[in-house]
This record gives structure tokens, C-alpha cells and sequence, in this order.
């Protein structure tokens, strides 16, 4: 499964002015884990613009940014919503709505193949697996440690420092990682 | 198709949102004093999606209220912040006191495996706002579920103190617990409009996964006790006096800090 910058949501191509709102997204990193963007994470949903062409600092039209929560009282959304903000204005788009929405719920499955791989870098084990193979065959315990590769680890608690992770612990190399839970 | 009265809608909407909201500020209080560094963060998390559930089924509430009003509805801070003990329409259960580990374990099984049944059903509820939430907080109250259960068995199936003091917690607000299945007249119409779920339907499932746990966890099903409700009349046990004491004092000392 391969994901763009723009999620499967977006049903028509982006226009040039779309486009240069998703590649100022595509720089905002996640406050709480600052080593994925907010694309990455697939917390962006949708850009809509009233078909305006991009022009110099402040002259653009209306934009709408449409976010979704990861979880329902995730405290890093208020950060995110002024974060897109101040990069928008920066990027000469200074009349930005930031919406959120609900529904459909986030699920990790949104999370791209690019940020799975700067999450593991980064020492987080990405989710394991999506949502779909783990409705038909239960929890993966498969969850490798980004420190070692070894798939030889438990899991320590179902809660970590963000809601979204677990705490997990390697029996190869004894290190203690999160691990993003399939959700 | 049955019409929605909005004054039913909006009292609806608060009953959902100050049982999260509640239940969310208790489940904090455990913050920097649960038994492990792990049960902290745990606490914390589930407190802050039950909080996250409570904004959203305030700030609906508020949209609701200023529809009936025709002008500006109350905010999710100002509902949560500015209204008193009478006003608040949460169940008794998520207001008793943290107690000791197996009364907050206790507590959370009794509520997160109801929460669980009821909103499945609320996700398809004919208000896709109320909807749209049910089926945003599920994911997350499976994982509630499956921290109270594991809970329930560790401390049952533990040590002979462990298992005495979750049979206590069991015990001790198991009368509390059938409070959540009964309806009055309001949620009644809102059942007929498809709005709310039928919580009486619930119960016998809700019974049997209880019962099902304790018998693994070696615990007794608590005998039946006269049922203590009050909580949708704003009739409350002295505690929610003091949580409200807690939570709102900033606003009330200060009206409008922000920070």
C-alpha cells in the first residue's frame, strides 16, 4: 500500500495553489513527535481553496485546511491548528480556516509509508500492520524494535507519554521503546 | 419520522458529555500518585480521551443551545466551568471517589464496558453529530475495556489483600450501576427518534461480560442492592460538590483567565 502527500480522500487533482498549501503542510512537523509532519501522520484530511492562483505574501484568496484529531482529547490539536496558522501566514496565505473534523475517525492506516519509516528512525516502532488485518486476525504482536530489529519484545504498558503510542521493551537489546498502536 | 425537540437534544447532549467530563477529572486526580509510572501515564490517557469525548459533546451542546435561543450558545468552557452541582446531568457512579486502586478498577470496568455497548449503538444513532462521536471515542474505549479487565483479573486472581479489596470495590459501588440503563421520559422520545440508544436493552449483555470476567477473575458477582439514581436530575452524592470545588475555581475566582 503506497500513500502521496495528498490522502485518498481527495478525490480531484490539486490545483497549483492546492498544491503549494500541501507542500507548506508538508513542512510542519507534529509537535509531539516532531520527527513526522502532520501529513505524514494523514492528520491534514483536506485543502480547499476557492480556486485562487498563488501570488506574493498576503495576496491570496481564502483557504481551508481540514484536520482530524488522532485521538479524541489529544491536547497537541489546539498546537497543530496554530502551527498550520503561522505557517500558512508565513507562506503568503494569511486568511487560512483551519476545520476539523471527526468523522471519518483517524486510524493509523492514514499514517504514510514515508512517515512510518521516519518513525522508526526516529526510535518509535510504527503501527504494526493496519487496521483491517487486525479486525480479521486480532493483534499483531509482530512489533519489531527500532533500536535492533529484533521482533523479540513485549509489551510494557498499553499507554505511553502520547495516546497514540504504547510502551514497549526489547528482550534482544533490553532497550525500551514506544511503539504506535494499530488504531 | 418522529421530530427531535432541541431542548431534549441539548439536555441529552450534556448528560453525555459531564458523565466524560467528570469521570475524565477524576481519573486525573490519580495523576503523579498511581501505584506505578505506567498506571500514571495510563490514567492520564484515559482521562484525557474521556475529557476529549466531554468537549466534544459540550461544545455540540452549546451549538444546540444557540439554535434554540436563536443567538450565541454557551461554549464547552463555560458549561463545564460556570454551571453548578443541580445543573450537572452526569451518572452517580462516575463521581465516586477514587478510593483505593481496585475502587478506581471497579469503577472503570462497571463504566467503560457500558460505555462500550452503549456507544456502538450511539454510532449509528439518526444524529450523526452525536454519531460522529460515538464513533470517534470507540477505538479508545476498547483500550479502556481491556485495562480494567486485565485489572480486574490481576487484582482477583492476585493476592488474598488484592482480591479482598477488589471484591470490596466491586461491591461498593455496584449499586450505583443501575443508574446507567434506566431512561425517563426524555430519553424515551429520544429512543423513538432514534437519537439515543435503548440502554435497558443493554443490560443483560452488560451483566453477562461482568459476570463472565469475575468468574475468571475468581470474584463474587455482588449481590443485588436497591438501585441509588438521582444523577440526570441534578440529584448528586456530596462528592461532585468537591470536584466541581476543584475544577472550575480558577473561572470562578477568576472569571475569564485564560492563559
Amino acid at each position: 500500500m503506497t500513500m502521496t502527500l495528498t490522502p485518498a480522500t481527495s478525490k480531484t487533482e490539486p490545483t497549483a495553489t492546492e498544491q503549494a498549501i500541501w507542500d507548506v503542510l508538508a513542512e510542519v512537523n507534529d509537535p509531539e513527535i516532531p520527527a513526522v509532519t502532520i501529513v505524514d501522520l494523514g492528520i491534514v484530511r483536506r485543502v480547499e481553496t476557492a480556486g485562487v492562483e498563488a501570488g506574493p505574501n498576503g495576496k491570496n484568496g481564502p483557504v481551508r485546511v481540514v484536520i482530524t484529531p488522532t485521538y479524541t482529547g489529544c491536547p497537541a490539536t489546539d498546537v497543530i491548528t496554530f502551527m498550520i496558522r503561522t505557517a500558512l501566514e508565513t507562506a503568503g496565505f494569511s486568511d487560512a480556516e483551519i476545520v476539523q473534523e471527526i468523522t471519518p475517525p483517524w486510524t493509523t492506516d492514514w499514517i504514510s509509508e514515508d512517515g512510518r519509516r521516519k518513525l522508526r528512525e526516529y526510535g518509535i516502532a510504527p503501527p504494526p500492520g493496519f487496521t483491517s488485518k487486525r479486525a480479521l486476525l486480532g493483534e499483531s504482536t509482530e512489533i519489531a524494535c527500532p533500536r535492533c530489529g529484533s521482533h523479540d519484545t513485549e509489551r510494557v504498558s498499553q499507554f505511553s507519554s502520547t495516546p497514540c503510542k504504547a510502551l514497549h521493551r526489547c528482550r534482544s537489546c533490553l532497550e525500551p521503546f514506544e511503539a504506535f498502536k494499530c488504531h | 419520522m418522529t421530530t427531535v425537540d432541541k431542548n431534549d437534544l441539548f439536555e441529552y447532549a450534556l448528560r453525555l458529555g459531564d458523565t466524560s467530563l467528570v469521570l475524565g477529572h477524576r481519573l486525573s486526580e490519580w495523576c503523579g500518585h498511581a501505584p506505578e509510572m505506567e498506571l500514571d501515564m495510563a490514567m492520564s490517557n484515559l482521562g484525557l480521551d474521556l475529557i476529549g469525548q466531554a468537549r466534544l459533546f459540550l461544545t455540540y451542546a452549546g451549538e444546540i443551545e444557540g439554535q434554540i435561543t436563536g443567538g450565541q450558545g454557551r461554549d464547552e468552557d463555560q458549561l463545564a466551568y460556570l454551571r453548578d452541582v443541580l445543573d450537572y446531568r452526569n451518572f452517580l457512579l462516575v463521581e465516586q471517589p477514587n478510593g483505593d486502586w481496585a475502587v478506581t478498577i471497579a469503577r472503570q470496568f462497571y463504566f467503560s464496558v457500558f460505555q462500550q455497548l452503549y456507544f456502538q449503538q450511539l454510532a449509528t444513532s439518526s444524529d450523526e453529530q452525536l454519531a460522529a462521536i460515538a464513533r470517534k471515542a470507540l477505538p479508545e474505549i476498547e483500550y479502556h475495556v481491556r485495562f480494567a479487565t486485565e485489572w480486574v483479573l490481576r487484582l482477583g486472581d492476585g493476592t488474598e489483600e488484592s482480591k479482598r479489596r477488589m471484591q470490596e470495590g466491586l461491591v461498593s459501588l455496584s449499586r450505583f450501576t443501575a443508574e446507567l440503563f434506566e431512561s425517563d421520559d426524555l430519553e424515551n422520545r429520544l429512543i423513538a427518534a432514534g437519537v439515543a440508544p435503548d440502554a435497558a436493552l443493554l443490560r443483560p449483555i452488560w451483566q453477562e461480560r461482568i459476570e463472565d470476567t469475575l468468574r475468571e477473575a475468581g470474584l463474587e458477582t455482588p449481590p443485588p442492592h436497591r438501585p441509588v439514581l438521582g444523577g440526570r436530575k441534578g440529584h448528586h452524592t456530596e462528592h461532585l460538590g468537591y470536584i466541581l470545588t476543584e475544577m472550575q475555581y480558577l473561572q470562578r475566582a477568576y472569571p475569564g483567565a485564560k492563559w
